[in-house]
């Protein structure tokens, strides 16, 4: 039987092996500027998990087939170097591992969050509430009025409580349920939470980020490629929280501009 | 293979192998009895267990009223609707009466040790002290419970500003933990009477309620501080 | 004279009636199995909820035969509504956590054999033992009555992030009376489970019998006494939480609730409280937890193991200063959970490190039992068998971790079925294969009578595999980015994800009805088992020094004399036996294995 177990252990661990490394079930293809540091270092650490995977799955299944169930007489071998290596082989390699996986995962994440956004970087303005995400454009005036939350009214569409009667900055606001961008453009995204938590996730943008009510949030990126791409709420937000979604468009620089003009004279 | 083999008798026990760390091997971590020796019962040299059990039990509550404050100090920066609250005067008073009640805690521990040393003189005296510890305690709780008057005749209630909740959240519960020292205090007694008591019992009450003394000076003075 | 100056537990005679020996008693090992009970009944429960969740995400529109009966307003014609997969989802995992994870593996086997394996009469106060007891099942019957208010269960998830649960039914069905239901279950919890701890610590540190020094402690007894340090902290914490919820569902405090929240065009009347403070005690308390679950567990598995190899660890030192470690850092990483929160940038790279450390102490450990096992010679039984899926499934479920505990990667991982699986197997696969361990181990002792071991060998194998097709898929989800605590795949980029999901639902309902081979072998054999020996692994520890099932008062009224630690195997002695056990004065001789 415990021949058996250790084939068993081995084909689990070779079975589990073989989506991943036939790339399988692979996340939607990246297509921001800062995207790629985040992969690479997602595919350093699967070497390293794999590895360690593997080895510890192997070695436990060569152990139970060799020894468990095993009958014998005398003195019995120990694990060559006792206690001592192993303990150093964790403390060394382990620790040298998941130091190094620490420092080099800073940059990526440095990059999302300690760097600020361009100067120019065009900013929107997204909320989320049960359930749905709408977004808010500055418009000519380059500014956001601010929201009145007693104002809001699903009924009337005023989805943001604007008030555009005594707030001038937000009578050229734009709102809209969907998200477009002009592609090559960084975009910094201020995120409002209307109600509850929120989250605001776009795998192909390697975008994540918490909506925090009574915290003033935001995130900055870049698309690189045009096309339709999706943003789904990954905070559990109430019954709705599997629907709540929304289309994020990224486009070219003229279709951006002619979209955007299309909604300024819907409001 | 191998078979299983009774466990000695009692009698035929030599004695125990001396461990190589040096310590006592004798159960209990605080005790100083060496293992050479005739065997002796458990009684006789294993510290109480109330007497790291009370410490135990200290060390939970302190970690909830360290979460609390953790509340307090988060709830304070998250918004600028923190409203400054005077502290209702008695508290002052029901504070003094606290402390107080430990000092005559000690006097009553000593006289009941002197009591149960034989000096049945002190039988009556030991009682006196006891049950002016208690009525002190039950003081405070009535002050407290002023304290809260006081505030509600301001208009603050439990969920007027976020001042006043944790004015009542940190007071009430450690009012709730007096009355749980209360109680030991009550039986603390009614084993005195009925000849009962255990040095430990009457030890791990009194940490207990020096202890509330020591947590509502902390809290007094957070409150003060902060709200 | 008229003190005493230290009595052991109560020296009560034997109980005589009915309810004083099984229901109402203050004898640890009743205590042990009532505990044991409990977790059994939460487990049905959890995983029958489990089956009806799987369902539901294979088959979205099915209507489930029964389900309509059960909640009318939850399942019309049968179909489950979101907001109802939402409520059997936190119930699932609230059950799970609490009464299965956290009694099972610590305060029913705890109750049971730390007295014994210190060589005690019983825990120092029995009282207070029974009232744990009492309260934790009071706080169950609490929570599952939450299925049977109007608008049953709460849906925020056993994670409950306010303000969704704060703010109350505005914020969703079942947010109302079944949230403050939740927390009140959850707050009498940790009170049963600090008078548990109290007993646990109390019992390491002043009960032991003579000549049981700390060194001498089985691992077993260790791991419980680490576990009761984490869970007297922990749930002192919680306990805090729930309070604070509770005051902002009844008494319109905003210790959780911001400013300007609206629902449904109403402004939510609280204001000014902090979203991310919940987020903090909840985690602050949260990963100590999921550690609570596991260390008993690497406990279990550690004192089996040796018992079947026959032979020491190659150092139990290293297996003991590893569970400290994980206990201590486990307070220093709660933060992982909260990478992408809301919180400050720099704390989550703060709290990666720790995150990223506890990688170390953890692989000593399955480094230290795979190691022990070169050359061990080990006995395969139903309880070894668990044990070594255990360090499998161990192993499976920590490597995932390395990609959760880098703020970068969780980027991606965050929120989805790669946390959903990683947790599954370290929680839900190896610590219930702890529970097995240890069941089929000491069920022997506890019952006087063997399980059968064919069947347990059946239920071994079908649960190993049945739960690496259900768990490890999870984490492939998780990768191409399925977000969890979905109740529906609607996303288009989602739906070619569900005749996964369509596998796994199967495999879950699959391995949900191996169990019944469990059961049937636990119920069968309490009345038809062999009659077990006092021995029947030859092991060394106290257990096994008294008859199967142990008399009322353990060791018969004379406290048993300690000789040594609890590894002594693979000795040779005079008798011939292959080892020696604690109270045994005899010496091992020169010749043995270690030598």
């Amino acid at each position: 039987m415990g021949k058996f177990l250790a084939v068993t252990i081995i084909v689990i661990a070779i079975a589990s092996a073989i989506p991943v490394v036939m790339h399988t079930w692979e996340p939607p293809a990246d297509v921001s500027t800062h995207g790629h540091l985040i992969d690479s270092q997602r595919d350093d650490t699967m070497i390293e998990a794999g590895v360690s995977f593997l080895a510890a799955q192997i070695l436990l299944a060569i152990f139970i087939w060799q020894f468990a169930g095993s009958k014998g007489e005398g003195k019995r071998k120990t694990f060559p170097g006792g206690a001592k290596g192993l303990v150093g082989a964790a403390l060394v390699l382990v620790g040298a591992e998941v130091l190094a996986l620490g420092a080099f995962g800073t940059k990526a994440w440095a990059t999302v969050y300690f760097t600020p956004p361009k100067a120019d970087a065009m900013p929107i303005q997204v909320q989320a509430g049960q359930f749905a995400f709408y977004f808010r454009y500055p418009g000519p005036d380059g500014k956001f009025g601010p929201i009145h939350p007693e104002m809001i009214n699903e009924g009337t569409q005023n989805l943001f409580g604007l008030d555009p009667e005594h707030d001038v900055e937000s009578r050229d606001d734009i709102v809209t349920a969907e998200m477009a961008i002009p592609v090559n453009k960084e975009i910094h995204l201020l995120m409002h939470a209307k109600d509850v938590s929120h989250s605001f996730y776009v795998p192909a943008l390697r975008i994540h980020q918490d909506f925090v009510p009574g915290l003033d949030l935001s995130v900055h990126f870049t698309a690189t490629q045009i096309g339709k791409y999706e943003i789904v709420c990954s905070q559990l937000c109430g019954l709705g929280h599997y629907n709540m979604r929304a289309y994020l468009e990224v486009m070219s620089q003229a279709d951006f501009d002619d979209w955007q003009k299309k909604q300024a004279a819907a409001q | 293979m191998a078979t299983t083999l009774p466990p000695p008798k009692a009698e035929d026990l030599e004695q125990p192998e001396k461990p190589g760390n040096g310590s006592t091997g004798n159960g209990g971590w605080q005790n100083l009895v060496p293992v050479e020796g005739n065997l002796r019962t458990i009684e006789e040299y294993s510290p109480p267990p109330s007497s790291s059990a009370i410490w135990v039990g200290i060390a939970a509550i302190c970690m909830s009223f360290a979460a609390f404050t953790s509340a307090l100090i988060v709830r304070q920066g998250a918004s600028n609707d923190w409203r400054h609250i005077t502290l209702p005067s008695i508290l002052f008073a029901s504070t003094a009466l606290l402390l107080a009640s430990s000092v005559t805690l000690e006097v009553a521990r000593r006289r009941v040790a002197a009591y149960m040393g034989g000096l049945s003189s002190q039988a009556a005296s030991s009682k006196l002290w006891l049950y002016t510890t208690l009525g002190l305690g039950l003081l405070f709780v009535v002050g407290q419970y002023m304290a809260w008057l006081q505030l509600r005749s301001q208009g603050l209630y439990l969920a007027t500003n976020p001042n006043s909740s944790f004015f009542y959240v940190f007071t009430a519960l450690h009012a709730l933990h007096v009355m749980g020292g209360l109680a030991g205090l009550g039986r603390v007694i009614r084993k005195l009477g009925l000849g009962t008591l255990r040095r430990s019992t009457l030890n791990a009450t009194s940490i207990y309620w020096h202890f509330m003394g020591v947590l509502w000076v902390y809290l007094f003075l957070l409150l003060w501080m902060r709200i | 004279m008229h003190e005493v100056s230290a009595a052991p537990a109560a020296h009560h005679g034997p109980p005589t009636t009915f309810i004083r020996k099984h229901v109402f008693s203050t004898d640890h090992k009743v205590i042990g199995i009532q505990y044991y009970h409990l977790a059994l009944v939460a487990v049905v429960v959890g995983m029958v909820l489990s089956w009806l969740m799987r369902i539901h995400l294979g088959w979205t529109n099915a209507a489930i035969p029964g389900l309509q009966a059960l909640s009318p307003n939850g399942a019309p014609g049968g179909v489950m509504t979101p907001e109802y997969y939402l409520q059997l989802m936190t119930m699932h995992a609230t059950i799970m956590v609490f009464f299965v994870l956290t009694t099972a593996p610590f305060a029913a086997f705890g109750n049971y054999f730390l007295p014994i394996q210190t060589g005690a009469e019983d825990m120092p106060f029995p009282h207070f033992n029974m009232m744990s007891f009492w309260v934790t099942l009071t706080g169950f019957l609490v929570l599952v009555s939450a299925f049977f208010v109007s608008d049953g269960p709460p849906l925020a998830g056993w994670t409950s992030y306010a303000p969704l649960s704060a703010i109350g039914k505005a914020a969703g069905p079942g947010q109302g009376a079944g949230q403050v239901i939740w927390a009140t279950a959850l707050a009498i919890f940790c009170v049963g489970q600090l008078l548990g701890a109290l007993n646990f610590i109390s019992t390491v540190l002043d009960m032991r019998c003579k000549g049981m020094t700390l060194s001498r402690l089985p691992v077993s007894a260790w791991a419980w006494f680490i576990t009761s340090c984490m869970g007297l902290t922990a749930f002192a914490v919680l306990m805090p939480a729930c309070i604070l919820l509770i005051l902002d569902h009844v008494a319109g405090t905003s210790f959780f609730i911001p400013s300007g929240l609206v629902i449904n065009d109403q402004l939510i009347p609280h204001s000014g409280g902090s979203t991310l403070l919940w987020q903090h005690l909840f985690w602050f308390f949260g990963h100590p937890e999921v550690y609570i679950a596991i260390v008993p567990g690497m406990g279990i598995v550690t004192h089996v193991l040796v018992t079947n190899m026959r032979r020491p660890m190659l150092s139990m030192k290293a297996i003991l200063y590893s569970m400290w470690a994980l206990a201590f850092l486990s307070y220093m990483v709660y933060g992982h959970h909260m990478f992408v929160s809301g919180m400050n940038p720099f704390s989550s790279l703060a709290f990666s490190f720790p995150t990223l450390m506890i990688t170390i102490p953890s692989t000593i450990v399955v480094l230290i039992w795979i190691g022990s096992l070169y050359g061990s010679r080990l006995r395969i039984n139903t309880a070894s068998l668990f044990a070594l899926g255990f360090i499998s499934m161990f192993v499976s479920g920590g490597v995932s971790g390395f990609f959760l505990a880098q703020p970068s990667i969780d980027i991606m991982l965050h929120a989805t079925y790669f946390v959903v699986g990683h947790f599954h197997m370290v929680m839900g696969v190896a610590a219930m294969f702890g529970i097995f361990s240890g069941t089929y181990f000491w069920f022997p002792k506890m019952y006087g009578r063997m399980m059968d071991e064919r069947l347990g060998k059946i239920h071994f194998w079908l649960t190993f595999v049945g739960t690496y097709c259900i768990f490890m898929p999870f984490h492939y989800l998780g990768w191409a980015g399925n977000v969890r605590r979905y109740a529906a795949f609607t996303d288009d980029y989602l739906k070619p994800l569900i005749p996964l999901h369509q596998f796994i639902s199967v495999a879950a309902l699959f391995t949900g009805a191996v169990q019944l081979i469990f059961l049937y072998n636990f119920i069968n054999s309490r009345f038809r088992g062999a009659p077990a020996p006092a021995n029947p692994w030859e092991g060394t520890s106290l257990e096994w020094i008294m008859p199967s099932p142990p008399p009322w008062n353990n060791f018969g009224g004379k406290d048993p004399v300690v000789y040594h630690d609890a590894e002594q195997y693979g000795v040779k002695t005079a008798s011939g036996a292959d080892y020696i056990m604690q109270n045994s004065p005899e010496q091992a001789l020169p010749g043995g294995d270690g030598d």
